[in-house]
């Protein structure tokens, strides 16, 4: 990957050293930064030049869109993602903005409705020509609104772990896709606990299924057994059936990708039917901060969590990252995994603009390979060739007050592998 | 509707071909001038809905059946039509990706080798043309025959389209491999090699849209103005007595509610057409009761005031989301509450109280304009 950080080098070229530096430092450079001239880039840069395709960028402002559901079913979980892409363009406007240029929110709401995320992109690529679109959440969201960011060309980054098989000129994937979630987590599982047996649960749509299609195909090529695998519609709220199944089985993991409302009657029937997670392994890819709000501590306390991103993460970036959140949020807010790769979005977005010294989207498509973002609260990460990112795995073990405690990750950057060979 | 139609020369029948009329200078001349693409397309969009209301018109309207469940026509129609194009679009060539390719992506995705045999006559546009009415018309036959020769009705009959939509969308989502799941059929892109994203195509697909609605207005004032249509407000307002006079109730209740699948579906159609995806999130009980609330909005008993109803609420709703991202849902709910509360016959509703007996006192100029004008209330509205 020597060559990404050439490019990146090269790329940076036009901006002086030191304050090449200081951007990459992120906000530890906020003052610093702020005592440069406002409108010195807006002047070395004209619009004309960083602009070739009509975008809404003036001399001193740059467009962009947040597309989230602020409204339905929805709105619980992706309320986290538009509080950090706000907070990270206010830091990043607070800095100077890109290139020179102030960044101005367009919010639409895509109301937890597929279609409406679909006409809300066209409205914001079309009629508001936004330079980026921070948002959806959901696969589907992103499959209705992928074709009209193609069409339209526009940019999208996309928070949300996933269940890969895409890749996108037009998307920049800020979350993890399947195989860096499951893979590491099954090993360190192995690893730890010696397990044998796996009782795969999940909700029923192309996520669940194809995480666990991922990780069965990993159990089954180590020797190792799945003794059960069951799918429930969303919204489900009666898991007493296979509650018993996992009694009978007596599996070593309970593998767990169940999403939204349905989390708060699983684990909440798991605990009255006896089921101690101190005692049974359970493994879950879908619990973060925020759904444990829901849950509440001690009904999942003692269960692990496999994600790129704690709250509780221990590094100086999160810290600032947490303070600055809660200061603009609220003291009682929380910080998923989804929520810090919403945060990284328009900081990956700056960076790439600054490195084609461009808005122009096929520029920053072209850019985006090997932008590299140290000041993420994950730590350090990478963009690939494949619009995915460079990042950790981590196991997190689930406390009563709704946090976790770290209890391992990964030593290196996992590679993204959208498309995995020998999985499908 | 039960009007004496000599009430003035601005009367029933002449009112009605106006109505229609200027509706069809609104969609074809004033709106396609007065909007860019990217509206236009949205219009289309909603007035893929007004297929549904004016299906309920008669449904609900005209024959007193209160369906919650047109979604499943909708989204039957659309899910048609979205086969077939999904089939276009994934050509060996187009998905050479896959480890199956030439099959949609995904059923890729979900392990199939082979395309499922109830897909392969969508590779026919015949086919699916065909399948778009049929299908919705048969289910709905299927379900009419089982509720109305039962003589199951009003609230039970309701409950019961609800159900349905529940099922469908359960169906739909638990078979991800052979329906798309959730996700629905995304990514649709020619029709006949037609590219059906580009905006001369959006543009056409409005004005077929649009001919097609003013076809189906014109269709169903055909229906309603025909002795059937008669013995539908006539089994509304006395079922017994139409039942008693030697007419087989069932099978007037049956025909209405196929005839309102086969419209509503036909808008599923569309929608797929100009929206380029079809998803369950259409089907549910959800968007089967927003359907209702056009029809309620515009007026049950107006076909001209669903089409209306269903414009006026879906631009209220684009625009509020536009301009109120996190408010929005507050004011729809006001709106609803405000169309229940004050205005029961919805704008129609409006119309003929306020509005037309001042057009016909300014058309007729006589000053003893009589109050014939007044909307006439069925019986059990009172009870609504």
């Amino acid at each position: 990957m020597s060559s990404d950080k050439m490019d990146a080098d090269k790329l940076n070229g036009g901006i002086p050293s030191p304050l090449r530096r200081k951007l990459l430092l992120g906000m530890a450079a906020l003052p610093a930064v702020g005592l440069l001239p406002r409108g010195a880039l807006a002047q070395a840069l004209p619009t004309s030049a960083v602009n070739t395709t009509k975008l809404a960028v003036t001399d001193g402002t740059v467009k962009v869109g947040i597309l989230h559901s602020t409204t339905g079913t929805m709105a619980i979980s992706e309320t986290g993602s538009v509080q950090a892409e706000k907070l990270a363009i206010a830091q990043i406007n607070e800095m100077g903005g890109v290139l020179g240029r102030k960044i101005e929110v367009i919010q639409e709401d895509g109301a937890s409705d597929w279609p409406t995320f679909a006409e809300k992109a066209r409205k914001l690529l079309v009629e508001d020509k936004v330079a980026a679109v921070f948002g959806c959440w959901t696969s589907a969201s992103r499959k209705a609104v992928l074709p009209v960011f193609e069409q339209y060309n526009g940019m999208l980054y996309y928070p949300t772990f996933y269940e890969g098989l895409e890749q996108s000129k037009n998307v920049i994937y800020t979350g993890q896709e399947a195989t860096q979630q499951i893979l590491a987590g099954l090993d360190w599982v192995t690893k730890e606990k010696g397990a044998k047996s796996f009782f795969l649960i999940g909700s029923d749509y192309i996520w669940p299924r194809t995480s666990n299609k991922i990780a069965r195909k990993h159990i089954e090529m180590k020797g190792q057994k799945v003794v059960g695998e069951e799918y429930f519609p969303l919204g489900h709220t009666q898991f007493n059936s296979v509650i018993n199944k996992i009694k009978l089985t007596k599996p070593d993991v309970i593998y767990a990708s169940v999403v939204g409302g349905s989390n708060v009657a699983f684990y909440k029937q798991m605990k009255a039917a006896g089921i101690d997670l101190n005692k049974q392994t359970l493994m879950t890819i879908s619990v973060t901060e925020d759904e444990m709000l829901g849950i509440g501590g001690e009904n999942i306390a003692g269960a692990y969590a496999c994600m790129k991103y704690f709250q509780s993460l221990k590094n100086p970036n999160n810290e600032k990252f947490v303070a600055a959140f809660k200061k603009m949020w609220g003291g009682e807010s929380v910080i998923g995994d989804v929520t810090q790769a919403g945060y990284l979005g328009p900081w990956l977005w700056k960076l790439t603009a600054e490195k084609a010294q461009s808005f122009d989207i096929d520029k920053i498509a072209a850019a985006s390979a090997g932008i590299e973002f140290t000041g993420a609260p994950e730590g350090y990460v990478r963009v690939h060739e494949n619009h995915h990112l460079w990042s950790k795995t981590r196991v997190g073990r689930a406390r009563t007050d709704g946090q976790f405690d770290v209890v391992y990750e990964t030593a290196d950057l996992i590679e993204p592998n959208p498309f995995p060979k020998g999985y499908q | 509707m039960t009007r004496t139609p000599q009430t003035s020369f601005l009367g029933r029948i002449d009112g009605d071909i106006a109505g229609i009329l200027l509706l069809a200078a609104l969609l074809i001349v004033i709106l396609p001038l007065g909007l860019d693409i990217f509206r236009l397309n949205m219009v289309g969009k909603y007035l893929t809905y007004a297929f549904v209301a004016l299906g309920l018109v008669l449904c609900w309207g005209s024959a007193g059946i209160l369906s919650l469940g047109q979604g499943i026509f909708f989204g039957i129609g659309g899910y048609c039509m979205a086969m077939f194009l999904k089939l276009e679009a994934s050509s060996p060539e187009a998905t050479k990706i896959q480890s199956t390719p030439g099959i949609p992506d995904f059923m890729d995705w979900n392990q199939l080798k082979e395309l499922p045999w109830f897909w392969e006559p969508f590779h026919s546009l015949t086919f699916a043309t065909v399948a778009v009415v049929a299908v919705p018309a048969l289910l709905a036959f299927i379900v009419g025959l089982a509720m109305f020769k039962r003589r199951v009705g009003g609230v039970y009959f309701a409950i019961i389209t609800q159900a349905f939509a529940a099922i469908l969308t359960i169906l739909i989502v638990g078979q991800q491999g052979y329906t798309g799941g959730i996700n629905g059929i995304t990514d649709l892109r020619t029709l006949k090699g037609w590219d059906i994203r580009t905006d001369e195509a959006k543009l056409v697909l409005y004005f077929v849209n649009a001919a097609l609605l003013i076809g189906c207005i014109l269709l169903c004032l055909y229906v309603r103005r025909s002795k059937l249509g008669r013995i539908l407000v006539a089994l509304r307002d006395k079922e017994d007595r139409v039942r008693f006079s030697g007419y087989d109730v069932a099978s007037f209740k049956i025909f209405v509610f196929c005839f309102a699948a086969a419209l509503s579906a036909v808008g599923g159609a569309m929608f797929t057409l100009q929206v380029g995806f079809m998803s369950p999130s259409f089907v549910g009980i959800v968007p089967s009761i927003e359907m209702v609330i056009y029809c309620a909005v515009g007026g049950r008993l107006s076909l001209l005031g669903a089409v209306y109803g269903t414009l006026l609420v879906n631009w209220a709703k684009t625009m509020l989301s536009e301009s109120f991202p996190e408010l929005w849902l507050f004011a729809m709910g006001a709106l609803f509450i405000g169309v229940v509360m004050v205005f029961p016959n919805g704008l129609a509703g409006l119309y003929q109280q306020f509005i037309a007996p001042k057009l016909r006192r300014l058309t007729t100029r006589r000053t003893d304009a009589p109050v014939a004008g007044a909307p006439i209330i069925p019986p059990h509205t009172a009870a609504d």
